[in-house]
C-alpha cells in the first residue's frame, strides 16, 4: 500500500485516533486480551525464561557470525536446487521480483504474509509495473481491499471491526450489505481466494527461519495460505531480510515454541511449513535482502533489534500502540520495535518514534528474543537530538533547564516562582496552551518546598 | 550509618508532605539521616528528552551533595533509576560507580538494607498499588506480570505491616499510568488517556487513595482525579507507613 500519512508525526495522528475514545477503548481491550492470552500461555511453560534467554543467546551467536551463517545458507540451497538471489536494498528487491515474472511472462502474483514486501513496498511498485498482486493471509486481504497498510505485523487488520470488514467485503466481494458475521465473511473470503491460488502461476511468501545448516526455510501460517499458493504455483519466491538466518535444524524448536505463544497465546502456529526444494519443473527462488539491515548490525546499541522474530508482542503490550494504534507509527513495523528499526530506515522521518513511549519497559519483558527494546529507544532520542533531528525551542528550552538545576540558587529562585505563578496566577499555567491542562489539573502549590521547611524545622 | 536524603526536585517543590514523611520515617527508624540543601534535579527530564549530554552538571552536582554519606536514599524509582543507569563522571569514574552502588530508593532501603519486620503504622482505608514502571522494572521492586516468575513486591511487604489497611485488587495490575516525564506534553493524548484509564481501575475497585512509590506517576493520576472531581486522594507510600 502506499505511503500513508508520512507527513505528519506520532502524536499528531495518536491525537486524531483519540477523538474516539469508545474505539481506543475497543483497540486497547481487544489487543490487552491478546495480552492476557500470551500471558496464559507462557504461565504453562516453567522454564519460559531459559527458552528466552536461549532464543536470544543463539540468535546472539547468528548476528555475529552472519557472514558465515548466509553463505553457509546459500551454499546448501544452491545444491537443494533453490535459486538464490541477493539484494542490496528495497529497490533491487522489487527488481529482482519482477524480474523473476517477467522471464515466465506472469502478470498476476499471490502473496502471504511479508513484512519485508510491506518494507519494500513491493506491491506499489509491482502495480505501477502491471503486475497485480493479491495478498492471501486475511488480514492482509481486509487492509488491501481498504488500500492502507497492516496496522499490526502479526495481527493487520486489528483496527477494523467486523463491521467496518463486512462494509468492505459488500463493496469489493458482493456480500450482503450490512452481513458482519464473522464466519460468514471468513468463508466468502476463502472461495475469493481458492480461485486465486488455482490460477496464479507465482506465490510469493515471506520467510520466519532460514536454516543455514540445510539450506532450508520455514514458513509459519495460520491459515495455510502460504502453503497453498506455493505448492499450486510454478514459481515461488521465497523474501527474507539477512537476520532470518538460525544455524541449525534443532534450534528452529526453540523460536517455534516461543514465536506463537508470544504472538497470540497458541502453543504454535497451525502450519509451520519447511520448503527445501522445488517441485519437479517448478522454479524455488529465495531472495535475501539486506535493506539497511547491515547499517542496523554496525550499530552496537541497536545491533540486537535484528533479533526480533516477528512476534508482535511488544505491540500487544505497548499501553501507547494500544492506544494510539498502529497506523500512527506512519511505518510499515509499527509499536515499540517499529520505533527503534525505523531510525535506522531514516533517521529524519522516523525522529519521532523513539518518543512514542513512556520507557515503561514492558516491551522488553515480554520479547521472546529479550531485545533490550526500552533502552535502545532511550539511546536512540540521544543519537536523534545529536543529529539535529528535534525542534530547536525544545533544544532552547532543554538548554534553559539544564543552566537552572545546574545551580542549586538558579533553581531555588525558578522553583520559588514556579509556586508563586501556580498560587497566584493558575491561569497562567491552567490553561489551553499548556498540554497538561487540557485533562488534566495542576497540582496544588504547597506554600513551602521541602528544602524550605527543612531549614526551619531541622537543626 | 550516615543516610543522605535525597528529594527529587518536583517533590521539593510540589509535595514536600512525601519528602517529609520519608525523613521522619527513618528518623523513627534510627537513621541518621541529612538533606544536602543543594541539590536540584537528577537530570532525567534533559536525558530522557534526548539531552543526556547536557547533565553534567546535574550529575557534578549530585556527585558533590551526596559523595559522602554511606548510603543515599531518594523517595523514587524513577529518579534512582536514571542516576543508577546514568551516573556518570569523566575525570573520575569510579566516583560515579560507587555513589551509584549506594543509592536506594525507599522502600528497597527499607526492606533491603534496614530489613524492616514491622512498622507502628495504621491506615484504616481502601488502597489501590500503583506499580510505578522504573521502580518495578527498572529496579525490580516487584515482580512484573510478563515475566514467568515468583510473586514478590518490596513496597507490598511494607504495606502489609500496616494496620487496618486493605489493599485493593486492579484488573490490570503493572500497566503504566503514562506520564512518562515530557511524554506527558509531548504526547498529550495518549498520556491523558493512560491516566484516565489508571485511574479508571483504581476507582472501579474501590480505592479511596491510590498509593506507590513515585510522586511523578501519582501527581499524574492527581490531575485526572482533580479534573473529574474525584474525592479519590494521592499519598506517596512514605506518608503512608510513616501515618500515626
Amino acid at each position: 500500500m502506499s505511503e500513508i500519512q508520512n507527513t505528519t508525526n506520532h502524536a499528531d495522528l495518536a491525537e486524531v485516533f483519540n477523538n474516539d475514545e469508545a474505539r481506543v477503548d475497543w483497540h486497547d481491550e481487544t489487543l490487552w486480551w491478546i495480552r492476557s492470552k500470551r500471558d496464559v500461555a507462557v504461565n504453562k511453560i516453567s522454564n519460559w525464561e531459559v527458552l528466552r534467554e536461549t532464543a536470544s543467546q543463539i540468535k546472539h551467536n547468528v548476528l555475529s557470525n552472519l557472514n558465515n551463517y548466509l553463505q553457509q545458507f546459500e551454499g546448501n540451497a544452491i545444491a537443494n536446487g533453490i535459486i538464490v538471489h541477493w539484494a542490496a536494498d528495497a529497490t533491487e528487491h522489487n527488481q529482482i521480483v519482477l524480474s523473476i515474472l517477467r522471464k515466465h511472462s506472469i502478470g498476476q502474483m499471490v502473496k502471504s504474509k511479508s513484512m519485508l514486501t510491506e518494507e519494500c513496498h513491493l506491491n506499489d511498485f509491482l502495480e505501477v509495473n502491471g503486475i497485480n498482486v493479491i495478498d492471501s493471509d486475511l488480514g492482509e486481504r481486509i487492509v488491501q481491499l481498504a488500500k492502507e497498510m497492516p496496522s499490526h505485523i502479526v495481527l493487520p487488520c486489528i483496527h477494523k471491526k467486523k463491521e467496518e470488514i463486512g462494509e468492505l467485503f459488500h463493496q469489493h466481494l458482493g456480500t450482503p450489505a450490512g452481513n458482519a458475521d464473522p464466519q460468514f465473511l471468513t468463508e466468502t473470503a476463502r472461495q475469493h481466494l481458492r480461485d486465486t491460488f488455482l490460477t496464479r502461476r507465482a506465490a510469493l511468501t515471506g520467510v520466519n527461519f532460514a536454516i543455514a545448516e540445510t539450506g532450508e526455510f520455514v514458513v509459519c501460517t495460520n491459515e495455510g495460505n502460504a502453503d497453498m499458493g506455493a505448492h499450486l504455483a510454478d514459481v515461488h519466491i521465497a523474501s527474507m531480510g539477512i537476520e532470518k538466518i538460525i544455524p541449525e535444524r534443532k534450534h528452529l524448536g526453540v523460536f517455534l515454541r516461543l514465536l506463537t505463544r508470544s504472538a497470540t497465546g497458541q502453543p504454535i502456529t497451525t502450519y509451520s511449513s519447511h520448503f527445501k526444494r522445488p517441485n519437479k519443473g517448478k522454479e524455488m527462488h529465495i531472495i535475501i535482502v539486506d535493506n539497511g539491515r547491515s547499517i542496523q548490525l554496525g550499530r552496537e546499541d541497536f545491533r540486537n533489534s535484528l533479533k526480533c522474530i516477528r512476534c508482535g508482542a511488544c505491540m500487544n503490550t505497548c499501553p501507547v500502540y494500544r492506544r494510539s494504534g498502529g497506523h500512527s507509527y506512519h511505518n510499515a513495523i509499527s509499536g515499540p520495535i517499529g520505533s527503534i528499526l525505523a531510525p535506522n530506515l531514516d533517521m529524519e522521518k522516523y525522529a519521532d518514534l523513539p518518543f512514542a513511549s513512556t520507557l515503561c519497559g514492558s516491551c522488553t519483558n515480554v520479547c521472546p528474543v529479550k531485545i533490550d527494546i526500552h533502552q535502545q529507544l532511550y539511546k536512540w532520542r540521544q543519537v536523534i537530538v545529536k543529529n539535529g533531528y528535534v525542534p530547536a525551542a525544545k533544544t532552547a528550552s532543554m538548554k534553559i533547564m539544564d543552566w537552572t538545576l545546574s545551580s542549586p540558587t538558579a533553581y531555588h529562585t525558578a522553583g520559588k516562582a514556579g509556586r508563586l505563578v501556580l498560587k497566584y496566577a493558575p491561569f497562567m499555567v491552567n490553561n489551553k496552551l499548556n498540554p497538561w491542562y487540557k485533562h488534566r489539573d495542576m497540582p496544588e502549590p504547597p506554600k513551602e518546598s521541602f528544602g524550605e521547611w527543612y531549614k526551619k524545622n531541622r537543626k | 550509618m550516615k543516610v543522605g536524603l535525597f528529594i527529587p526536585c518536583y517533590v521539593d517543590q510540589f509535595y514536600p508532605g512525601a519528602a517529609i514523611a520519608c525523613l521522619q520515617l527513618l528518623e523513627k527508624l534510627g537513621v541518621d539521616v541529612v538533606y544536602p540543601k543543594n541539590q536540584t534535579c537528577c537530570g532525567q527530564p534533559m536525558a530522557n528528552s534526548g539531552f543526556e549530554h547536557l547533565t553534567g552538571g546535574c550529575n557534578d552536582l549530585f556527585i558533590k551533595n551526596f559523595s559522602e554519606f554511606d548510603y543515599v536514599v531518594g523517595p523514587s524509582g524513577s529518579c534512582v533509576l536514571h542516576l543508577k543507569e546514568h551516573l556518570h563522571n569523566n575525570d573520575n569514574p569510579e566516583i560515579a560507580t560507587t555513589l551509584s552502588n549506594k543509592l536506594y530508593e525507599f522502600t528497597s532501603f527499607l526492606t533491603d538494607v534496614l530489613k524492616v519486620k514491622s512498622l507502628p503504622a495504621r491506615f484504616p482505608h481502601k488502597v489501590g498499588v500503583h506499580q510505578s514502571c522504573h521502580g518495578q522494572r527498572g529496579l525490580h521492586l516487584s515482580q512484573m506480570t510478563e515475566l514467568v516468575a515468583p510473586e514478590f513486591s518490596k513496597p507490598g511487604s511494607l504495606l502489609n505491616m500496616v494496620k487496618d489497611i486493605e489493599l485493593v485488587h486492579l484488573n490490570r495490575k503493572d500497566e503504566c499510568c503514562g506520564f512518562g516525564g515530557t511524554f506527558c506534553v509531548a504526547e498529550e493524548a495518549v498520556s491523558s488517556k493512560m491516566g484516565k484509564d489508571r485511574v479508571e481501575d483504581h476507582l472501579h475497585n474501590g480505592a479511596e487513595y491510590i498509593t506507590g512509590v513515585d510522586m511523578s506517576c501519582l501527581m499524574h493520576m492527581e490531575g485526572i482525579l482533580h479534573r473529574q472531581g474525584s474525592k479519590v486522594k494521592v499519598l506517596h507510600i512514605a506518608e503512608i507507613l510513616n501515618g500515626e
